[in-house]
């Protein structure tokens, strides 16, 4: 898994695809760097994504009620519309904030 | 006579697997000359049949996954079944947000993007047995047909 820990903001660079078979290590490794790092703010990172399944939409929520207990939150950004479709259609969007990139 | 067209395939239900299943399905459906949507709707149906047929149907066993697919003209049938466990309770399981599996941080919207995805979802389950999951879906509905002009 690609990240980047800012402060107590943590970043996700998420693969071309994520389905069952990445997420499970995605939602391990983001765990232990949540812990270690007092994370606040959860990032995922959609640039290089184009597929995601509902075992995505587990990475999300599972996160998501991590740091919820903390006040955090979760933002998705770069998100195609494929993407939103996926987080819209499951709800994972009103627990989220989708970063709306400014279109040039 | 109806056009039509059919493939099979069978796969060891591993993890691995789901993303030859769907890039196999894809490229079959190649042929009805479907719109980049359409394709990703039924990727996204067969990962989430298919994932449901390796953690639920069979656990950590590793079996197989059968994928069956039939084309009828504009219409794409696609069959994924298992010999694993079965279901239990078919429509509690198609419930949203429903998941046999909490701990895991499934969503529980497996059946629920196959119904958004695709025309039609119909589970046959049978505990110890089982389950097939046939999905229906139409490809370019709507579209109008275009013929090149002589010239």
């Amino acid at each position: 898994m690609k990240y980047q820990v800012q402060e107590n903001c943590l970043t996700i660079y998420l693969p071309k695809e994520v389905d069952h078979h990445n997420a499970e290590e995605m939602k391990k490794e983001a765990d232990a760097v949540i812990d270690r790092n007092h994370i606040k703010y959860v990032i995922f990172d959609f640039e290089k994504t184009d597929f995601m399944d509902s075992s995505g939409i587990g990475v999300i929520m599972g996160r998501y009620k991590t740091i919820c207990l903390i006040g955090g939150e979760v933002w998705a950004v770069h998100a195609n519309e494929r993407i939103r479709k996926i987080l819209t259609l499951s709800g994972a969007a009103k627990i989220m904030q989708i970063y709306e990139e400014e279109k040039p | 006579m109806k056009n039509t067209n059919e493939m099979e395939i069978r796969f060891d239900s591993r993890s691995a697997n789901e993303g030859f299943a769907r890039v196999a399905v894809a490229s079959f459906m190649t042929q009805l000359n479907p719109t980049v949507e359409e394709v990703a709707d039924v990727k996204t149906a067969v990962s989430e049949a298919v994932t449901n047929a390796i953690i639920h149907g069979y656990d950590s066993e590793t079996e197989k996954v059968c994928i069956r697919c039939r084309i009828e003209d504009n219409v794409l049938y696609v069959e994924v079944s298992d010999r694993g466990c079965g279901i239990r309770d078919v429509e509690e399981a198609m419930r949203p947000m429903y998941t046999s599996k909490p701990e895991q941080d499934r969503s529980g919207m497996g059946f629920a993007f196959m119904e958004a995805f695709m025309d039609s979802v119909e589970v046959e389950s049978e505990q110890g047995k089982g389950t097939r999951v046939k999905m229906k879906k139409t490809v370019g509905k709507g579209r109008e047909l275009w013929t090149t002009q002589s010239l």
